[in-house]
């Protein structure tokens, strides 16, 4: 008896989802709850689990198809099961009583290559017998095709093979790479999955064949977004930048002092918190630095949610620490931790990424001096924290080596003056700086 | 610039290497007074002299040690066989001398040891063979197979200012068939480079020799079904130019290997090993031999042509690898 694999409702706002990617091809086995197929939504990607253990018979909408939530993206069964023969037809609307159908599965921890899923509490139906242990439907390809669909994350399955026996040649993975990449994946009938056209394929160094001068490949869901948000934002606000020095010596003597006990809590204490509770500080004097434009009226906010720009392998994203002002050190470590493991593994929910009311961007952590972030709209102001380094300062007419730390603040130039600016940073300078004991 | 036959390149290569350095002279069965069996060495007995251009006993063995003991006391011999197949008298001498003086005395031999191979003129089985394939596992030993005249003029020069022993194995059906425009001016060809003879997209022929010919017309036939081949001629088989091979078969993922020495323990399994050892991620389909089966090359015309490998050979091969 075949299972259908619906396009789960991610959050209360969303009403449909892009299938980005299928972790498995047709005839594999899959685990119940095991990663099956990656999902974009307005939103948050994330990982769906299998809502059955056996073999993925069917996929009904293929990578780069964007359907309705409760759509039957796919069909889960026995080996040998013939495609669609229990089920029902594929349509847009569920068939709640037909098949055995799970809830909505939520998106279950799946770091992006290694950690296992962690199941999700079973539903009422039955666990279904493991597969037998036959083969999966092998697609004969070849050294080649199998290096050049691992660079460009190509399932092989979806590829139709040409060769001898149906076999996928480097011509046929080529061919399919570069319509992929050169026109817009163009809508398949649900009843043919067979070669379906490539979704965005992960941000990886491109590769050039012999003679070839350029690789075109389409931006990928979250890449989209990022370009119309940033091209957006800069469109809205002019922005002005303003940059401190902060010394970090009695941050780090504090972090130090309390590193034990965070651990004792299962946290690690970063600097960020540290970050965060200044800027809290420097808002609550400067209430203007946590707000938004809507037309020709300032909202001040009352409360503080700082969104924390997390690098992703392939993009970025901003999950926000709701009520960031009602929180102490701890609680700022350990949401900031949560949130920044659940974007990398691709576990954030909706509500997550939203709601933010100023920003703080770490591009430090790759490096960077200092950078000059834009702003996360319809917020008024993000800063950049740059890398912690030991530099020679002048106190007392001393020379001293000091952990040193350039923070950036990007602001609004509409409503947010460049002393205002200042003020805020000092205030957050005064914060950082302020010795230890105190 | 004159057109030259391929024997005539290999002549003036010698010619004009005994006119630069009074040490290189050449002995060999008939090649004074007679000019050699097919007159590689014509008119060089009255040119150079007997002292220079030595008709030796019909021992190979001799031939080739008195090369080396000349070799070792600072002359550059270049000795003939009459037929290449009569190297292995000479073996022992090559293998166990030749080859290790350096490694054990740090002695060079600069000996180039040469004659024609190949088939397809019906000389039957002592007189047609390849035996590249014996010498091929010696260390110490250097192997060309020029395929044109140029290369055959480049390379026999290039064997004879060599400090080590070089196996020159020139193609006697090559000899009068093939000529082209030489250049006036000293040149060499560089022993272990090998050379595109013609590019393409979809499957690579590796290949040297008289069998080059054979690739380049099977191309030609294949390039009108659609199929782009690559022809590299390999022109060293020892050392092999690996760099080459391994380009080759990285940009067309698909590789025939194809030679006139017999197949079991021929050159070209060694290509297709360091091919699927360096660049297995890279291929589409089986690394295909192509060679003559494992007998004796046959006296009878129409066995000894169903025994090379003869185009419409390689063209189905290809055919069938090309779709693999």
């Amino acid at each position: 008896m075949a299972v259908d694999v619906i396009m789960p409702q991610m959050g209360e706002s969303i009403a449909e989802g892009t299938i980005v990617k299928w972790l498995k091809g047709v005839g594999e086995n899959v685990d119940r709850d095991e990663p099956l197929f990656e999902i974009s939504t307005d939103k948050v990607d994330a990982e769906i689990p299998s809502p059955s253990a056996g073999v993925l018979l069917e996929i009904l909408v293929p990578e780069g198809k964007t359907v309705e939530i409760n759509t039957v993206v796919g069909r889960i069964g026995q080996a040998g099961e013939a495609r669609g023969a229990t089920a029902p037809k594929p349509s847009a609307a569920p068939a709640p009583s037909a098949a055995p159908v799970t809830p909505a599965p939520r998106p279950v921890p799946a770091t992006p290559v290694a950690a296992p899923a962690t199941p999700t509490p079973a539903p009422t139906q039955p666990a279904p017998q493991p597969a037998p242990q036959s083969a999966p439907a092998y697609v004969r390809s070849s050294p080649v095709v199998q290096k050049i669909a691992a660079e460009h994350g190509v399932d092989v399955s979806l590829v139709e093979g040409t060769g001898e026996g149906g076999r996928v040649t480097k011509k046929d993975i080529m061919t399919y790479i570069e319509s992929a990449s050169s026109s817009t994946p163009p809508v398949t009938q649900p009843a043919a999955p067979a070669p379906a056209p490539k979704a965005p394929a992960p941000a990886k160094p491109a590769v050039f064949a012999s003679g070839q001068e350029e690789v075109r490949e389409p931006m990928s869901i979250m890449r989209k977004k990022i370009a119309e948000h940033m091209v957006m934002s800069k469109h809205t606000s002019p922005h002005v930048y303003t940059i401190f020095e902060v010394d970090m010596n009695e941050v780090v003597k504090r972090r130090d002092a309390m590193k034990r006990e965070f651990e004792a809590e299962g946290v690690k204490l970063t600097f960020l918190p540290f970050f965060i509770e200044a800027c809290i500080r420097g808002i609550k004097e400067f209430p203007i630095i946590n707000s938004a434009v809507d037309g020709e009226t300032i909202i001040y906010k009352k409360t503080v949610n700082v969104g924390i720009a997390v690098a992703l392998e392939n993009g970025l994203i901003v999950p926000v620490i709701k009520h960031a002002d009602q929180m102490n050190l701890l609680g700022l470590a350990k949401t900031a931790a949560d949130l920044g493991e659940r974007a990398r593994s691709k576990r954030l929910m909706p509500d997550d990424v939203q709601g933010g009311t100023f920003t703080i961007t770490n591009v430090g952590v790759f490096g960077g001096t200092f950078g000059l972030p834009i702003i996360n709209q319809p917020q008024a102001a993000i800063m950049g924290i740059g890398t912690i380094t030991k530099r020679p300062v002048v106190i007392d007419d001393a020379i001293a080596i000091r952990p040193i730390v350039y923070l950036s603040l990007s602001y609004d130039h509409r409503i947010i003056d460049g002393a205002d600016a200042a003020r805020f940073l000092t205030v957050v300078k005064r914060e950082l700086e302020k010795p230890a004991g105190a | 610039m004159a057109v030259t036959t391929y024997i005539d390149a290999i002549r003036e290569g010698i010619w004009e290497e005994m006119e630069k350095d009074e040490s290189v002279f050449i002995l060999g069965e008939d090649v004074g007074i007679y000019g050699g069996a097919f007159k590689v060495t014509k008119g060089m007995l009255d040119k150079f002299g007997p002292m220079r251009v030595i008709d030796t006993p019909i021992s190979e063995s001799a031939i080739v040690g008195a090369a080396i003991g000349a070799a070792l006391v600072g002359m550059r011999p270049v000795a003939e066989m009459q037929f290449i197949d009569f190297i292995s008298c000479a073996f022992d001498q090559i293998v166990n001398f030749a080859a290790k003086c350096r490694y054990r005395w740090g002695a060079g031999v600069p000996i180039v040891v040469r004659g024609p191979s190949g088939g397809g003129v019906h000389g039957g089985p002592f007189h047609s063979q390849n035996p590249e394939a014996y010498f091929f596992n010696v260390p110490g030993l250097k192997i060309v197979c020029p395929s044109t005249a140029y290369d055959a003029k480049g390379l026999i020069k290039a064997a004879i200012r060599d400090p080590d022993p070089v196996l020159y194995f020139e193609h006697k059906y090559l000899y009068r068939r093939i000529k082209e425009d030489l250049p006036a001016e000293d040149f060499v060809v560089p022993i272990g480079k090998a050379i595109l003879r013609r590019e393409g997209e979809d499957l690579s022929i590796i290949t040297y020799g008289a069998m080059v010919y054979k690739a380049l017309e099977a191309a030609e036939a294949l390039a009108q079904m659609g199929i782009d081949v690559e022809v590299l001629d390999l022109r060293s088989i020892l050392p092999l130019d690996e760099e080459a091979i391994l380009t080759t078969a990285k940009k067309t993922s698909k590789v025939i290997v194809l030679h006139e020495a017999t197949l079991t323990g021929g050159p070209g399994g060694e290509v297709v090993a360091r091919i699927a050892e360096k660049a297995f991620e890279y291929l589409d389909g089986p690394i295909v031999r192509i060679a003559p089966p494992d007998t004796p090359v046959p006296y009878s015309p129409p066995l000894e042509e169903a025994f090379l490998p003869q185009t419409k050979d390689i063209v189905e091969k290809a055919k069938k690898l090309a779709a693999y």
